[in-house]
Protein backbone atom coordinates (compact mmCIF):
# COMPACT_ATOMS: atom_id res chain seq x y z
CA UNK A 1 0.00 0.00 0.00
CA UNK A 2 2.96 2.42 0.90
CA UNK A 3 4.61 1.89 -2.53
CA UNK A 4 1.24 3.00 -4.30
CA UNK A 5 1.44 5.88 -2.03
CA UNK A 6 4.91 6.66 -2.82
CA UNK A 7 4.42 6.49 -6.74
CA UNK A 8 1.88 9.23 -6.22
CA UNK A 9 3.49 11.09 -4.86
CA UNK A 10 6.72 10.43 -6.90
CA UNK A 11 4.32 11.46 -10.22
CA UNK A 12 2.65 14.38 -8.51
CA UNK A 13 2.75 17.26 -10.60
CA UNK A 14 4.00 19.57 -7.61
CA UNK A 15 7.52 19.15 -6.11
CA UNK A 16 9.02 17.02 -4.79
CA UNK A 17 6.90 15.16 -7.58
CA UNK A 18 8.10 14.73 -10.61
CA UNK A 19 4.68 14.82 -12.73
CA UNK A 20 5.32 18.71 -13.35
CA UNK A 21 8.49 17.95 -14.95
CA UNK A 22 6.51 15.38 -16.60
CA UNK A 23 4.03 17.48 -18.45
CA UNK A 24 6.36 20.23 -18.94
CA UNK A 25 8.29 17.99 -21.28
CA UNK A 26 5.13 16.74 -22.69
CA UNK A 27 4.29 20.32 -23.73
CA UNK A 28 7.57 21.08 -25.41
CA UNK A 29 7.19 17.79 -27.14
CA UNK A 30 4.34 19.57 -28.69
CA UNK A 31 5.26 22.70 -29.32
CA UNK A 32 8.54 21.31 -30.94
CA UNK A 33 6.09 18.88 -32.94
CA UNK A 34 3.66 20.95 -33.95
CA UNK A 35 6.61 23.19 -34.73
CA UNK A 36 8.53 21.33 -37.01
CA UNK A 37 4.84 19.98 -38.40
CA UNK A 38 4.60 23.85 -40.00
CA UNK A 39 7.88 24.27 -41.08
CA UNK A 40 7.54 20.85 -42.83
CA UNK A 41 4.64 21.89 -44.29
CA UNK A 42 5.42 24.73 -45.43
CA UNK A 43 8.93 23.62 -47.44
CA UNK A 44 7.02 20.16 -48.45
CA UNK A 45 4.50 22.90 -49.94
CA UNK A 46 7.34 24.74 -52.00
CA UNK A 47 8.91 21.07 -52.89
CA UNK A 48 5.68 19.63 -53.74
CA UNK A 49 5.07 22.53 -56.43
CA UNK A 50 9.03 22.75 -57.18
CA UNK A 51 8.69 19.19 -58.06
CA UNK A 52 5.91 18.99 -60.03
CA UNK A 53 6.60 22.57 -61.71
CA UNK A 54 10.26 23.23 -61.90
CA UNK A 55 12.90 23.43 -63.96
CA UNK A 56 16.01 20.96 -64.10
CA UNK A 57 17.85 22.33 -61.78
CA UNK A 58 15.33 22.42 -59.11
CA UNK A 59 14.11 18.96 -60.09
CA UNK A 60 17.40 17.81 -58.97
CA UNK A 61 18.02 19.98 -56.15
CA UNK A 62 14.74 18.43 -54.21
CA UNK A 63 14.87 15.12 -55.51
CA UNK A 64 18.64 14.98 -53.65
CA UNK A 65 16.95 16.57 -50.92
CA UNK A 66 14.02 13.83 -50.39
CA UNK A 67 16.03 11.25 -51.12
CA UNK A 68 18.74 11.84 -48.56
CA UNK A 69 16.43 12.78 -45.68
CA UNK A 70 14.75 9.25 -46.45
CA UNK A 71 17.52 7.59 -46.85
CA UNK A 72 20.05 8.49 -43.53
CA UNK A 73 18.58 7.51 -39.87
CA UNK A 74 17.30 10.22 -38.86
CA UNK A 75 19.04 10.59 -35.54
CA UNK A 76 22.55 10.67 -37.54
CA UNK A 77 20.62 13.86 -39.69
CA UNK A 78 19.24 15.39 -36.51
CA UNK A 79 22.76 15.59 -35.11
CA UNK A 80 24.37 16.40 -38.16
CA UNK A 81 22.23 18.92 -39.27
CA UNK A 82 21.94 20.20 -35.56
CA UNK A 83 25.76 21.10 -35.43
CA UNK A 84 26.12 22.04 -39.21
CA UNK A 85 23.45 24.16 -38.26
CA UNK A 86 24.28 26.37 -35.18
CA UNK A 87 27.98 26.20 -37.02
CA UNK A 88 27.31 27.20 -40.20
CA UNK A 89 25.18 30.28 -39.09
CA UNK A 90 28.00 31.13 -36.93
CA UNK A 91 30.11 31.16 -39.94
CA UNK A 92 27.73 32.65 -41.98
CA UNK A 93 27.74 35.71 -39.13
CA UNK A 94 31.51 35.54 -38.09
CA UNK A 95 32.48 36.35 -42.40
CA UNK A 96 29.83 39.10 -42.18
CA UNK A 97 31.61 40.72 -39.26
CA UNK A 98 28.83 39.87 -36.71
CA UNK A 99 29.19 38.10 -33.26
CA UNK A 100 28.40 34.91 -32.78
CA UNK A 101 25.14 33.90 -31.23
CA UNK A 102 24.07 31.02 -28.96
CA UNK A 103 21.29 29.05 -30.70
CA UNK A 104 18.55 28.09 -28.98
CA UNK A 105 17.84 24.49 -28.55
CA UNK A 106 14.25 25.22 -29.38
CA UNK A 107 14.57 26.58 -32.60
CA UNK A 108 17.23 24.43 -33.58
CA UNK A 109 14.91 21.60 -32.87
CA UNK A 110 11.93 22.63 -34.57
CA UNK A 111 14.54 24.06 -37.73
CA UNK A 112 16.39 20.09 -38.08
CA UNK A 113 13.11 18.17 -37.42
CA UNK A 114 11.15 20.64 -39.79
CA UNK A 115 13.49 20.22 -42.50
CA UNK A 116 13.30 16.16 -42.14
CA UNK A 117 9.80 16.63 -42.34
CA UNK A 118 9.29 18.84 -45.13
CA UNK A 119 11.27 16.12 -47.40
CA UNK A 120 8.21 13.58 -46.78
CA UNK A 121 6.01 16.39 -47.17
CA UNK A 122 6.72 16.88 -50.38
CA UNK A 123 6.50 13.70 -51.51
CA UNK A 124 3.01 13.00 -49.78
CA UNK A 125 1.62 16.63 -50.88
CA UNK A 126 2.97 15.98 -54.54
CA UNK A 127 1.15 12.79 -54.39
CA UNK A 128 -2.35 13.92 -53.43
CA UNK A 129 -1.70 17.35 -55.92
CA UNK A 130 -1.25 14.52 -58.69
CA UNK A 131 -4.25 12.85 -57.40
CA UNK A 132 -6.45 16.36 -58.02
CA UNK A 133 -8.37 15.53 -61.82
CA UNK A 134 -6.59 18.00 -64.01
CA UNK A 135 -9.78 18.96 -65.07
CA UNK A 136 -10.91 20.90 -62.03
CA UNK A 137 -7.55 23.07 -62.65
CA UNK A 138 -8.40 23.71 -65.86
CA UNK A 139 -11.76 24.73 -65.63
CA UNK A 140 -10.32 26.89 -62.77
CA UNK A 141 -7.95 28.24 -64.81
CA UNK A 142 -10.27 29.06 -67.94
CA UNK A 143 -12.43 31.18 -65.44
CA UNK A 144 -9.23 33.41 -65.08
CA UNK A 145 -8.38 32.62 -61.62
CA UNK A 146 -4.88 33.58 -61.06
CA UNK A 147 -2.26 31.28 -59.58
CA UNK A 148 -2.78 32.05 -56.22
CA UNK A 149 -6.71 32.14 -56.28
CA UNK A 150 -6.74 28.86 -58.20
CA UNK A 151 -4.28 27.63 -55.51
CA UNK A 152 -6.17 28.43 -52.62
CA UNK A 153 -10.00 27.94 -53.62
CA UNK A 154 -9.68 24.73 -56.07
CA UNK A 155 -6.21 22.87 -55.20
CA UNK A 156 -6.17 23.28 -51.71
CA UNK A 157 -9.90 21.94 -50.93
CA UNK A 158 -9.24 19.06 -53.79
CA UNK A 159 -5.87 18.28 -52.38
CA UNK A 160 -6.95 17.75 -48.27
CA UNK A 161 -8.57 14.53 -48.33
CA UNK A 162 -6.07 12.90 -50.54
CA UNK A 163 -3.12 14.34 -48.44
CA UNK A 164 -4.64 13.86 -45.38
CA UNK A 165 -3.95 10.10 -44.02
CA UNK A 166 -0.02 10.67 -44.82
CA UNK A 167 -0.44 14.26 -43.53
CA UNK A 168 -1.69 12.00 -40.15
CA UNK A 169 1.46 9.59 -40.32
CA UNK A 170 3.60 12.53 -40.59
CA UNK A 171 2.34 14.13 -37.59
CA UNK A 172 2.59 10.74 -35.70
CA UNK A 173 6.04 10.10 -36.83
CA UNK A 174 7.38 13.62 -35.82
CA UNK A 175 5.27 13.25 -32.56
CA UNK A 176 7.62 9.99 -31.85
CA UNK A 177 11.23 11.72 -33.88
CA UNK A 178 10.79 14.70 -31.32
CA UNK A 179 12.05 12.08 -28.63
CA UNK A 180 15.54 12.31 -30.80
CA UNK A 181 15.89 15.63 -29.94
CA UNK A 182 16.72 14.22 -25.97
CA UNK A 183 20.09 13.46 -27.67
CA UNK A 184 21.52 16.52 -28.71
CA UNK A 185 20.08 17.77 -25.24
CA UNK A 186 16.77 19.51 -25.27
CA UNK A 187 14.34 18.69 -22.66
CA UNK A 188 11.61 17.47 -24.01
CA UNK A 189 9.58 14.75 -22.80
CA UNK A 190 12.19 12.26 -23.30
CA UNK A 191 14.65 13.89 -21.47
CA UNK A 192 12.73 15.28 -18.76
CA UNK A 193 11.97 11.57 -18.15
CA UNK A 194 15.61 10.52 -17.93
CA UNK A 195 16.33 13.34 -15.38
CA UNK A 196 13.28 12.28 -13.30
CA UNK A 197 13.88 8.38 -13.75
CA UNK A 198 17.94 9.61 -12.96
CA UNK A 199 17.36 11.51 -9.99
CA UNK A 200 14.62 9.04 -8.41
CA UNK A 201 15.82 5.57 -9.83
CA UNK A 202 12.32 4.75 -10.78
CA UNK A 203 13.38 4.11 -14.10
CA UNK A 204 10.56 1.62 -14.80
CA UNK A 205 8.26 3.71 -13.16
CA UNK A 206 9.08 7.11 -15.29
CA UNK A 207 9.54 6.04 -18.10
CA UNK A 208 5.99 3.98 -18.72
CA UNK A 209 4.87 7.28 -17.47
CA UNK A 210 6.38 8.55 -20.13
CA UNK A 211 5.01 6.25 -22.88
CA UNK A 212 1.67 6.73 -21.06
CA UNK A 213 2.18 10.19 -21.67
CA UNK A 214 3.51 9.63 -25.89
CA UNK A 215 0.44 7.17 -26.15
CA UNK A 216 -2.05 9.59 -25.13
CA UNK A 217 -0.94 12.39 -27.37
CA UNK A 218 -0.86 9.74 -30.15
CA UNK A 219 -4.14 8.67 -29.18
CA UNK A 220 -5.81 12.50 -29.18
CA UNK A 221 -4.04 13.08 -32.42
CA UNK A 222 -6.28 9.95 -33.70
CA UNK A 223 -9.25 11.39 -32.72
CA UNK A 224 -8.38 15.42 -34.44
CA UNK A 225 -7.16 13.44 -37.29
CA UNK A 226 -10.51 11.86 -37.37
CA UNK A 227 -12.81 15.30 -37.13
CA UNK A 228 -10.30 16.57 -39.50
CA UNK A 229 -10.55 13.95 -42.34
CA UNK A 230 -14.64 13.84 -42.20
CA UNK A 231 -14.63 17.47 -42.14
CA UNK A 232 -12.42 17.54 -45.23
CA UNK A 233 -14.39 14.96 -47.02
CA UNK A 234 -18.03 16.35 -46.36
CA UNK A 235 -19.90 16.04 -49.23
CA UNK A 236 -18.28 13.39 -50.98
CA UNK A 237 -20.01 9.90 -51.59
CA UNK A 238 -18.94 7.40 -49.15
CA UNK A 239 -17.10 4.39 -50.39
CA UNK A 240 -16.94 1.13 -48.74
CA UNK B 1 38.02 17.41 -44.54
CA UNK B 2 39.93 15.24 -42.94
CA UNK B 3 39.97 11.35 -43.12
CA UNK B 4 43.12 10.23 -41.97
CA UNK B 5 41.73 8.79 -38.98
CA UNK B 6 39.98 6.19 -40.91
CA UNK B 7 43.23 4.06 -41.36
CA UNK B 8 43.39 3.64 -37.40
CA UNK B 9 39.83 2.91 -36.81
CA UNK B 10 38.52 0.85 -39.99
CA UNK B 11 38.64 -2.02 -37.40
CA UNK B 12 36.29 -0.36 -35.14
CA UNK B 13 33.89 0.69 -38.19
CA UNK B 14 33.71 -2.62 -39.65
CA UNK B 15 32.86 -4.16 -36.02
CA UNK B 16 30.73 -1.47 -35.63
CA UNK B 17 29.33 -2.12 -39.29
CA UNK B 18 29.07 -5.76 -37.62
CA UNK B 19 27.05 -4.92 -34.85
CA UNK B 20 24.25 -2.64 -37.08
CA UNK B 21 23.67 -5.78 -39.54
CA UNK B 22 23.15 -7.80 -36.66
CA UNK B 23 20.92 -5.63 -34.57
CA UNK B 24 19.22 -5.37 -38.34
CA UNK B 25 18.93 -8.94 -38.85
CA UNK B 26 17.79 -10.52 -35.39
CA UNK B 27 15.32 -7.64 -35.04
CA UNK B 28 14.11 -8.52 -38.64
CA UNK B 29 14.06 -12.05 -37.93
CA UNK B 30 12.57 -12.42 -35.27
CA UNK B 31 10.14 -9.83 -35.16
CA UNK B 32 8.67 -11.34 -38.56
CA UNK B 33 8.11 -15.01 -36.96
CA UNK B 34 5.96 -12.72 -34.04
CA UNK B 35 4.46 -10.35 -36.72
CA UNK B 36 2.79 -13.85 -38.58
CA UNK B 37 1.49 -14.46 -34.90
CA UNK B 38 0.07 -11.00 -34.65
CA UNK B 39 -1.32 -10.49 -37.42
CA UNK B 40 -2.64 -14.38 -37.79
CA UNK B 41 -4.15 -13.45 -33.64
CA UNK B 42 -5.87 -10.08 -35.07
CA UNK B 43 -7.16 -11.91 -38.29
CA UNK B 44 -8.73 -15.20 -36.59
CA UNK B 45 -8.16 -15.04 -33.28
CA UNK B 46 -10.40 -15.53 -30.39
CA UNK B 47 -12.34 -12.13 -29.60
CA UNK B 48 -9.66 -11.36 -26.50
CA UNK B 49 -6.79 -12.01 -28.26
CA UNK B 50 -7.85 -9.16 -30.92
CA UNK B 51 -8.27 -6.98 -28.40
CA UNK B 52 -5.07 -8.45 -26.77
CA UNK B 53 -2.95 -8.17 -29.89
CA UNK B 54 -4.55 -4.62 -30.87
CA UNK B 55 -3.80 -3.54 -27.76
CA UNK B 56 -0.13 -4.40 -27.93
CA UNK B 57 0.10 -3.18 -31.39
CA UNK B 58 -1.55 0.60 -30.75
CA UNK B 59 1.28 0.50 -27.74
CA UNK B 60 3.94 -0.22 -29.30
CA UNK B 61 3.10 2.58 -32.78
CA UNK B 62 1.98 5.17 -30.40
CA UNK B 63 5.18 5.54 -28.37
CA UNK B 64 8.36 6.42 -29.15
CA UNK B 65 10.96 3.21 -30.05
CA UNK B 66 13.75 5.34 -27.84
CA UNK B 67 11.13 5.57 -24.60
CA UNK B 68 10.67 1.88 -25.39
CA UNK B 69 14.37 0.98 -25.57
CA UNK B 70 15.06 3.12 -22.22
CA UNK B 71 12.21 1.84 -20.49
CA UNK B 72 13.81 -1.96 -21.49
CA UNK B 73 17.49 -0.94 -20.92
CA UNK B 74 17.09 1.58 -17.40
CA UNK B 75 13.68 0.19 -16.15
CA UNK B 76 13.36 -3.67 -16.58
CA UNK B 77 17.07 -4.19 -16.61
CA UNK B 78 17.29 -2.34 -13.07
CA UNK B 79 14.80 -4.82 -11.97
CA UNK B 80 16.16 -7.80 -13.40
CA UNK B 81 18.85 -8.68 -10.35
CA UNK B 82 16.17 -8.74 -8.59
CA UNK B 83 15.06 -12.19 -10.13
CA UNK B 84 16.95 -14.77 -8.20
CA UNK B 85 19.12 -16.84 -9.44
CA UNK B 86 19.59 -15.34 -12.93
CA UNK B 87 22.96 -13.83 -11.58
CA UNK B 88 24.32 -16.73 -11.54
CA UNK B 89 22.59 -18.17 -14.84
CA UNK B 90 24.53 -18.71 -17.90
CA UNK B 91 21.80 -16.05 -18.96
CA UNK B 92 23.13 -13.32 -17.14
CA UNK B 93 26.52 -11.63 -19.71
CA UNK B 94 23.66 -11.71 -22.31
CA UNK B 95 21.10 -10.21 -20.03
CA UNK B 96 23.49 -7.60 -18.77
CA UNK B 97 24.30 -6.24 -22.18
CA UNK B 98 23.07 -3.77 -23.99
CA UNK B 99 23.05 -5.08 -27.08
CA UNK B 100 20.13 -7.62 -25.43
CA UNK B 101 17.94 -4.58 -24.50
CA UNK B 102 18.80 -3.52 -27.74
CA UNK B 103 17.70 -6.71 -30.27
CA UNK B 104 14.49 -6.99 -27.53
CA UNK B 105 13.59 -3.99 -27.76
CA UNK B 106 13.56 -3.66 -31.75
CA UNK B 107 12.14 -6.54 -32.51
CA UNK B 108 9.19 -6.17 -29.93
CA UNK B 109 9.15 -2.70 -32.08
CA UNK B 110 9.51 -4.25 -35.61
CA UNK B 111 6.73 -7.07 -34.76
CA UNK B 112 3.96 -4.41 -34.11
CA UNK B 113 4.42 -2.40 -37.43
CA UNK B 114 4.89 -5.37 -39.34
CA UNK B 115 2.08 -7.16 -37.70
CA UNK B 116 -0.08 -4.37 -39.22
CA UNK B 117 1.13 -4.74 -42.49
CA UNK B 118 0.35 -8.82 -42.73
CA UNK B 119 -2.78 -8.10 -41.10
CA UNK B 120 -3.85 -5.88 -44.35
CA UNK B 121 -2.21 -8.54 -46.69
CA UNK B 122 -3.71 -11.91 -45.11
CA UNK B 123 -6.97 -9.78 -45.21
CA UNK B 124 -6.02 -9.23 -49.32
CA UNK B 125 -5.15 -12.69 -50.32
CA UNK B 126 -8.57 -13.64 -52.78
CA UNK B 127 -11.06 -15.13 -51.02
CA UNK B 128 -11.51 -17.99 -53.81
CA UNK B 129 -8.30 -19.38 -53.76
CA UNK B 130 -8.79 -19.87 -49.93
CA UNK B 131 -11.88 -21.59 -50.41
CA UNK B 132 -9.95 -23.83 -53.52
CA UNK B 133 -7.51 -25.25 -51.17
CA UNK B 134 -10.01 -26.16 -48.41
CA UNK B 135 -12.24 -27.88 -51.27
CA UNK B 136 -9.07 -29.16 -51.97
CA UNK B 137 -9.25 -30.86 -48.30
CA UNK B 138 -6.70 -28.89 -46.77
CA UNK B 139 -6.23 -28.76 -43.43
CA UNK B 140 -5.95 -24.93 -41.75
CA UNK B 141 -2.66 -25.68 -41.11
CA UNK B 142 -1.55 -27.14 -44.31
CA UNK B 143 -4.02 -23.94 -46.05
CA UNK B 144 -1.57 -21.32 -44.12
CA UNK B 145 1.54 -22.98 -44.67
CA UNK B 146 0.73 -22.98 -48.54
CA UNK B 147 -1.16 -20.87 -49.81
CA UNK B 148 -2.13 -18.22 -47.19
CA UNK B 149 0.48 -16.69 -45.78
CA UNK B 150 2.96 -17.00 -48.71
CA UNK B 151 -0.14 -15.34 -50.97
CA UNK B 152 -0.05 -12.36 -48.05
CA UNK B 153 3.51 -12.30 -47.61
CA UNK B 154 4.08 -11.32 -51.45
CA UNK B 155 1.38 -9.09 -51.15
CA UNK B 156 2.88 -7.47 -48.66
CA UNK B 157 6.80 -7.88 -50.10
CA UNK B 158 7.27 -4.31 -51.23
CA UNK B 159 5.56 -2.68 -48.03
CA UNK B 160 8.33 -5.38 -46.20
CA UNK B 161 11.12 -3.73 -47.77
CA UNK B 162 10.41 -0.04 -46.55
CA UNK B 163 9.89 -1.13 -43.56
CA UNK B 164 13.40 -2.94 -42.66
CA UNK B 165 14.54 -0.24 -44.26
CA UNK B 166 12.53 1.99 -41.27
CA UNK B 167 14.27 -0.61 -39.04
CA UNK B 168 17.68 -0.06 -40.28
CA UNK B 169 17.73 3.75 -39.64
CA UNK B 170 15.86 3.27 -36.30
CA UNK B 171 19.43 0.95 -34.99
CA UNK B 172 21.02 3.96 -34.28
CA UNK B 173 19.39 4.50 -31.17
CA UNK B 174 21.00 1.34 -29.72
CA UNK B 175 23.87 3.73 -28.91
CA UNK B 176 22.36 5.36 -26.28
CA UNK B 177 22.25 1.85 -24.65
CA UNK B 178 26.22 1.45 -24.30
CA UNK B 179 25.94 -0.90 -28.03
CA UNK B 180 28.97 -0.07 -29.84
CA UNK B 181 26.90 -0.16 -33.53
CA UNK B 182 28.38 2.20 -36.44
CA UNK B 183 26.75 5.35 -35.23
CA UNK B 184 28.67 4.75 -31.70
CA UNK B 185 31.66 4.66 -33.74
CA UNK B 186 31.04 7.68 -35.35
CA UNK B 187 30.61 9.41 -31.69
CA UNK B 188 34.04 7.85 -30.53
CA UNK B 189 35.84 9.16 -33.34
CA UNK B 190 34.44 12.65 -32.47
CA UNK B 191 35.64 12.40 -29.01
CA UNK B 192 38.58 11.67 -29.87
CA UNK B 193 39.58 13.27 -32.79
CA UNK B 194 37.08 16.34 -32.50
CA UNK B 195 36.27 16.10 -35.81
CA UNK B 196 32.16 16.55 -36.53
CA UNK B 197 31.69 15.82 -40.04
CA UNK B 198 33.36 13.19 -41.26
CA UNK B 199 32.91 10.34 -39.31
CA UNK B 200 28.92 11.60 -39.55
CA UNK B 201 29.47 11.09 -43.03
CA UNK B 202 31.33 8.51 -43.29
CA UNK B 203 28.94 5.65 -41.67
CA UNK B 204 25.97 7.50 -43.76
CA UNK B 205 27.74 6.22 -46.74
CA UNK B 206 27.43 2.60 -44.98
CA UNK B 207 23.70 3.37 -43.89
CA UNK B 208 23.00 4.93 -47.13
CA UNK B 209 24.66 1.36 -48.91
CA UNK B 210 23.12 -0.80 -46.86
CA UNK B 211 19.85 0.66 -47.64
CA UNK B 212 20.96 0.20 -51.73
CA UNK B 213 21.77 -3.27 -50.80
CA UNK B 214 18.55 -3.91 -49.32
CA UNK B 215 16.11 -2.39 -52.21
CA UNK B 216 18.35 -4.74 -54.07
CA UNK B 217 17.27 -7.94 -52.75
CA UNK B 218 13.76 -6.95 -52.01
CA UNK B 219 13.64 -6.02 -55.85
CA UNK B 220 15.16 -9.65 -56.78
CA UNK B 221 12.96 -11.41 -54.13
CA UNK B 222 10.01 -9.63 -56.06
CA UNK B 223 10.97 -10.71 -58.94
CA UNK B 224 11.14 -14.51 -58.10
CA UNK B 225 7.21 -14.26 -58.34
CA UNK B 226 5.98 -13.31 -62.08
CA UNK B 227 3.04 -11.15 -61.61
CA UNK B 228 0.45 -9.88 -63.80
CA UNK B 229 0.23 -6.23 -63.97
Amino acid sequence: MSSTQSMLELLSPYPPGWGGVLLSGALSTVMISLGAYLVGMLIGLLGAIGKLKGNRPVLFVLDVYTTAVRAIPELILIIGLYYAGTDGLNRILLSLGLPAIEVNGFVAAIAVLGIVQGAYMTEVLRGAILAIPVGQIEAASAFGMRPFLRFRRIVLPALMPNALPGLANLWMSVTKDSALIAVVGYQELALATRLAAGNTKHYFLFFLAAAALYLVITLLSNVVFGLLESRFRRGQPKTA
Amino acid sequence: MNFSWISSYWPLLAAGAVQTVLLLVISVGFGFILAICLALAQVSGPRWLKWLTRGYCTCLRGTPLLIQLWLLYYGVGSLLPLVPGLRGSFLWPIVREGFFFAALSFTLNYAAYEAEVLRGALLAVPKGELEAGRSFGMSSWTLLRRIWLPRAIRIALPTIAGEVVLQLKATPLAFTVTVMDLYAVAYKVRQDTLLVYEPLMVVTVFYVLLTLLITRAFKLLEAQVPARR
